[in-house]
């Protein structure tokens, strides 16, 4: 259209709606998404009613609590959930609004490296005080 | 990045007042954007004061009025003005709708008139859709099937079978959804937009296409379907009342039920 930015653009409407065809991928990060969401709900609230509960006790009742194989487990399970989800819903919002191919992947790159770093030194805090 | 501002030569100007004649009794502002590709200006809103009178009940025909009676530039499609054609498909009152099912009294003071929002401007009210028209080609909006018709009749539906297509055969492709769509408008072209899969998903759900797995396979990608964040506008301003966010929902829960 004159006057509009796609003067630049001959190629017929078909061919760019095709593009570079499906990735045939997508469906895990999604279902991935709603996964990490549904598990994050208990987990979240039993972590929050957890340290609510544990307001005020003293060091040996925290470290007792966190040194059970049952909490140390829900510990590390949410702290997996938690990045993942992080990762996977940071990543969507990077893709819908930044649209220069190399920023984007610089991006979702440094979101994905933040995300295994900071679980990771979660993960090994809570062994430390756990084991 | 995404842009939070016009561009400069896209930015709304304040442009011409046609007054109602002296004597008027119901009059009713129509602030309407202009744009010509000709003319190398920027776009402008007119405003048009219409005497309710001697005025049809809905936008369609305050449009046509102003066309035939008062300023025959402004320029916008319309061909059924019974809703089933989904040529005059533009934002009133800031929302996408048809003029000709938009009764001019469920708008509150001037109405304000738009073309579809984020598609280029061919002129005035008119969109430009060739690139909404080739993603819908894209998914192969027609009957695919290895087994023959039958050679005496038409392919056979149980009631069932021809229910699950109700809610979708009656879109008129008028795009209000997919232009009501933040996720269209930011990821416009690569993601295919709710009027476009609701039309997918027609075919996927009817029982005589053979192709369900292919088209599937054809959707599942990061932007062509899973840009749909479940925002609801298309559902929330289709002017057909239909729900493509569910058709999308129910397409997304297809490909994960095919994997285990």
């Amino acid at each position: 259209m004159t006057g509009t930015p796609h003067t630049d653009i001959l190629r017929s409407p078909l061919g760019r709606a095709r593009g570079l065809g499906s990735a045939r991928a997508g469906s895990h990060h999604w279902w991935g998404q709603r996964l990490t969401a549904m598990a994050l709900v208990p987990l979240t609230l039993w972590f929050i009613f957890s340290v609510i509960h544990l307001s005020g006790a003293s060091h040996q009742i925290v470290i007792d609590w966190l040194s059970s194989p049952f909490t140390l487990a829900l510990m590390l399970v949410l702290i997996v959930a938690t990045f993942h989800h992080l990762q996977l819903g940071v990543q969507v919002v990077i893709e819908d609004y930044v649209h220069d191919e190399r920023t984007k992947m610089g991006a979702v790159l440094a979101v994905k490296a933040l995300s295994v770093l900071l679980a990771l030194i979660c993960i090994v805090c809570v062994l430390k005080i756990g084991l | 990045m995404v842009a939070f501002n016009l561009p400069l030569n896209s930015r709304i100007g304040q442009g011409q007042t046609f007054k109602a004649p002296p004597g008027t009794k119901r009059v009713r502002e129509f602030k309407i954007y202009r744009w010509s590709p000709d003319d190398g200006k920027n776009p402008r809103t007119d405003t048009y004061e219409i005497d309710l009178d001697s005025c049809g009940p809905m936008v369609l025909d305050a449009l046509i009025k102003i066309k035939n009676e008062i300023d025959p530039t402004l320029t916008f499609r319309r061909s059924c003005r019974e809703g089933i054609c989904g040529s005059c498909a533009m934002n009133i009152d800031g929302g996408n709708t048809l003029a000709c099912l938009k009764p001019i009294d469920a708008v509150k003071g001037a109405v304000k008139i738009s073309p579809l929002p984020h598609m280029p401007v061919v002129k005035d009210l008119i969109p430009d859709l060739s690139q909404a028209y080739a993603q819908y080609r894209s998914i192969k909006p027609w009957m695919q099937a290895d087994t023959p018709a039958p050679p005496d009749g038409e392919r056979l539906q149980s009631k069932t079978e021809r229910a699950k297509l109700d809610g979708m055969w009656e879109c008129i492709l008028c795009f209000c959804c997919s232009t009501s769509c933040p996720s269209y408008w930011w990821n416009g072209d690569r993601y295919l937009g709710p009027a476009v899969l609701l039309a997918a998903y027609r075919w996927i759900a009817d029982s005589r296409d053979e192709e369900t797995g292919q088209r599937l396979d054809e959707l599942e990608d990061p932007f062509k379907l899973y840009r749909c964040h479940t925002i609801m506008n298309c559902t929330d301003t289709c002017p057909k009342g239909l729900n493509p966010a569910k058709a999308i929902g129910a397409i997304k829960q297809l490909i994960v039920e095919r994997q285990g």
